[in-house]
């Protein structure tokens, strides 16, 4: 079973705190990877905000290959920090020979353009680069945005975060928003694009449990936008229609779960909008969900949300101390971080709930 | 001595024989008063025997004439396997046997007619791909199964046209999303349809008894199973009644019973729960509706408004060229008949060609067809040509995952919900064969000929019965004579279908529950595995060894 994370702060923090969220839960997760995503970024990248910041592992040739197709495409960068690995004895970690993360400047022509066209032109960069490393089998590119800075690596977390230097806090990376997880695919092959968190467009999304539904989500999500692809891992199915909901039907965050956990038909009878959700329900059936599943989700403008699915629920907590709030799949790892936050304010969302923690750290939670 | 005339029709010829045993027979004539078909018959046989009479024993050798019952050696009157006689028998002295040797293929076409039959193809139906396929992939550690008995099932189908997310006129003021627009008509229902045998080809009882369960499993049980009237409307009292929201119209080649239905409308309470025109029938693809003269009852000539005659439903739909024409005219006007509110299906037989015909409805822009029904070759009829009926038609499985997966591609799936019809339940368990059938795209079944087998139908496919297209069926069912019609006991019948359909119903949780899904597994192919690599590479599954 995996455990998964998230931790949503007024003040930036450094990504050891997602490290201390997460290795008191390591009897769930095995130590076999460890991969996070941070949003609203301080330190070395806190002033390229409004600048795409690339996020990728690869070789020498990889790398090579990158800054050309940037240059080609009028990508100028303006802002990177690429990692040096400790490279010490002992260390479980599969590392990749590169670790790169650049902001660049839009191409000239696109510095008018509008958010959208941004955007879209962003998704078919990121596309077009992980389709040329993959090809070529020379590395891995899991995010392209402003503000967003994704790291993803196989091995054991505490060993990864040494080999990163993310156990020294010396105010470079810095973050106010972080998901994070900490443990490879165990249900199909191990590669890197199958680790949690997943991201698209300003939409992260990561998920505890299995979706027996997958062929069926995958299916009909492979048609849906050109942006849904890979599929290596059955939880990607909650991240594309999260933002196949909120980016391409612009649905409020409420029809999320009911898209992927509808309620019986007998429920929906009984309530006011039923012709609403039945239209839902039949239009979206094939972006239903089965299994136990927690998915914790962050959105384009840093609001953080979780539910679970309808029947099996994988646990869930949400506990915060008015500065920080913490969504963890165990209360011990929040207890590590949050030691002195009133727990019985703390949430365990059930099955037809939703808690969405907005921009200004207020929590919201309503029954679906 | 006579000369052997060897072209005579003997009982060696017929495809069964009568095994009689006069020392067990006491003449009671219950087997020559049970046989419709009039296969035997009492007579005199003149016999040897050695008989004794006085009180010590002297037997003599003497002929004497002594009563039987006999087969006759006729093809009009053949033996057809029912074994009605062995029923009624009290002393266990008679029963049909199969007859190896039987030359009726040879013969029944005397006269120069094609052979007609009822019942199902009696070629393909014997090996099933369906019976190949298992439910292999079954929750366990990560996802557990469900509790079939403890967790709740959505066990419910779309009846209706779907519309693609983006196409549904919703508005959203940050908040909430409102309906603003009017959007084609669907309704959920059980994902096992009863399906279109009409009151012709069915007696009115054994037709009653069909009404009956489906109404008393929505009434009783709350289970939202819907019944397809079949060509020939059906009784004015129900058109008019509350309980024809049960009830899916059929309109067929002949529009036999639509003028009474349109006669009906101002006066229904309620609309019916759909429409199906039919345009083929997989059982005999092509080939039109026969219900012979014989079967043209008073009752059915009322509910049609035809005279006693055969009754040709036509092998087309006349004035109807192409897919296009039918989806202009035929939906526009079954759909505008009921002011849109009724979704209106289509039901073909199973073809080379279904996948085209699929395409061509789902880029309809009128998007009103609200159903695909794939009738396969397995599927029974009343009544057909035998060459139709052995010879033609096309197994619906592959049909379905082909349609399906049409769809999937074009990202339509489950815009035109898919049923699938024709060997449903062949071997009995129907449930089983839904559940395949839906993991593999369909959104649901219909069944038809078990629910006929339910009420007490004996024809198998091994040429057993199958003589529904003679009026003479010996279970009352498909027959408008009224003696035999009376044999069949209306409630037992009902209660039959009843009983299985909520067996059926525990049977498809029982398989939801392993694969741990909750609602219906619509085109979940993974959770099915094969030992056929020709069918795993055919179907999209696994194969597995």
């Amino acid at each position: 079973m995996c455990r998964i994370g998230a931790i949503k702060s007024k003040i930036a923090f450094h990504p050891s705190s997602a490290l201390h969220l997460m290795l008191p839960q390591q009897e769930g997760h095995d130590n076999s990877g460890f991969a996070m995503v941070m949003q609203d970024l301080e330190g070395t990248f806190a002033d390229c905000k409004d600048k795409p910041l690339l996020s990728l592992a690869c070789t020498q040739k990889g790398a090579a290959m990158v800054e050309h197709f940037m240059e080609t495409n009028n990508f100028t960068p303006v802002h990177e920090w690429i990692p040096r690995g400790v490279r010490q004895p002992g260390l479980d970690i599969k590392a990749m020979p590169y670790y790169i993360f650049r902001a660049y400047d839009y191409p000239e022509y696109y510095r008018n353009a509008s958010e959208e066209a941004k955007a879209e032109l962003l998704l078919d960069i990121r596309l077009s680069l992980r389709a040329l490393l993959e090809a070529e089998e020379q590395g891995y590119v899991y995010s392209f945005w402003p503000d967003v800075l994704t790291l993803k690596e196989i091995g054991d977390p505490r060993d990864i975060a040494t080999y990163f230097k993310l156990w020294d806090n010396n105010g470079n990376l810095m973050a106010k928003n972080v998901v994070v997880q900490c443990r490879q695919n165990t249900n199909y092959d191990i590669v890197r694009y199958a680790a949690h968190p997943f991201f698209l467009q300003g939409y992260t999304l990561c998920a505890n449990g299995e979706n027996t539904f997958y062929t069926k989500n995958k299916e009909y999500q492979k048609s849906l936008h050109r942006g849904y692809v890979g599929f290596e891992s059955d939880s990607q199915n909650f991240l594309y229609t999260l933002h196949y909901v909120l980016n391409v039907l612009k649905w409020p965050i409420k029809y999320y779960k009911h898209v992927i956990t509808p309620l019986p038909f007998a429920e929906i009878a009984k309530r006011s909008d039923h012709a609403e959700l039945t239209a839902i329900r039949q239009s979206l059936g094939h972006l239903e969900i089965n299994g136990p599943n927690t998915i914790i989700g962050m959105l384009p403008n840093g609001s953080m949300v979780t539910c679970c699915d309808s029947k099996k629920l994988r646990p869930v907590v949400v506990g915060g101390d008015g500065t920080t709030i913490a969504i963890s799949s165990e209360v011990c790892g929040i207890n590590q971080i949050l030691p002195n936050r009133n727990q019985e304010l703390d949430i365990y969302p059930n099955e037809r709930e939703v808690v969405v923690i907005t921009p200004e750290l207020e929590v919201e939670r309503w029954k679906q | 001595m006579e000369a052997i005339r060897t072209q005579d029709v003997s009982i060696n010829d017929l495809p069964w024989k009568i095994e009689y045993s006069s020392a067990r027979c006491t003449m009671c004539g219950s087997c020559v008063s049970a046989c419709s078909f009039n296969a035997i018959e009492a007579a005199m046989e003149r016999r040897s025997m050695t008989i004794s009479t006085g009180h010590q024993p002297e037997p003599s050798q003497r002929h004497r004439a002594l009563p039987v019952i006999k087969q006759c050696a006729s093809i009009a009157n053949a033996c057809v396997g029912c074994g009605m006689c062995e029923k009624v028998c009290p002393n266990n002295a008679i029963k049909p046997v199969r007859n190896l040797d039987s030359r009726v293929n040879y013969l029944n076409r005397s006269g120069g007619a094609p052979v007609k039959r009822g019942g199902r193809n009696a070629i393909f139906s014997h090996e099933r791909t369906l019976d190949k396929i298992m439910v292999g992939r079954i929750s366990q550690m990560t996802d557990p199964a469900l509790d079939s008995e403890r967790h709740t099932f959505d066990i419910l189908a779309p009846f209706g046209r779907v519309l693609l997310p983006h196409e549904l006129p919703l508005a959203s003021n940050g908040q909430e999303l409102t309906l603003t627009g009017k959007t084609p008509p669907v309704n959920w229902i059980y994902p096992v349809i009863f399906s279109d045998m009409s009151i012709g080809a069915l007696s009115t009882r054994a037709w009653e008894a069909v009404a009956l369960a489906t109404a008393y499993l929505n009434e009783k049980h709350n289970l939202p199973v819907r019944m397809c009237s079949g060509e020939g409307g059906m009784p004015i009292k129900l058109l008019k009644s509350e309980q024809l929201k049960y009830m899916i119209l059929q309109i067929a080649s002949g529009h036999f019973g639509w003028n009474r239905i349109i006669q009906a409308m101002p006066h229904m309470q309620v609309d019916p729960a759909g429409i199906l025109i039919k345009i083929g029938q997989g059982a005999k693809p092509g080939d039109g509706g026969l219900l012979p003269a014989a079967k043209v009852s008073k009752t059915v000539q009322a509910i049609r408004g035809v005279p006693k005659a055969d009754l040709l439903s036509p092998p087309n739909h006349q004035g109807l060229y192409s897919i296009e024409e039918s989806v202009q005219k035929m939906f526009l006007s079954m759909n505008a008949a009921f002011k849109f509110r009724v979704p209106v299906a289509i039901k073909c037989a199973a073809s080379a060609t279904s996948v085209s015909v699929y395409n061509n409805l789902i880029r309809d822009p009128y998007k009103i067809c609200g159903g695909f029904f794939i009738d396969g070759i397995q599927g029974g009829t009343g009544a057909a040509n035998e060459v139709s009926l052995d010879h033609t038609g096309h197994p619906v499985l592959s049909k379905i995952r082909e349609c399906y997966l049409a769809a999937v591609k074009q990202g339509r799936q489950g815009q035109i919900p898919l049923w699938a019809g024709g060997g449903v339940g062949l071997t009995g368990n129907a449930a089983a064969d839904a559940f395949k059938l839906i993991c593999l795209g369909a959104n649901g079944v219909f069944i038809g000929k078990l629910l006929i087998q339910l009420c007490g139908c004996v024809g198998n496919e091994h040429g057993r019965c199958n003589a529904c297209n003679t009026g003479n069926c010996p279970a009352g069912i498909c027959t408008q004579n009224p003696r035999l019609v009376k044999r069949l006991d209306i409630d037992k019948a009902a209660q039959n279908i009843v009983e299985y359909t909520l067996a059926l119903n525990s049977e498809l949780k029982k398989l939801m529950a392993p694969v741990g899904n909750s609602s219906l597994p619509v085109g979940r192919s993974d959770a099915l595995v094969t030992t056929d690599k020709a069918i795993a590479d055919k179907l999209g599954i696994q194969y597995v060894c």
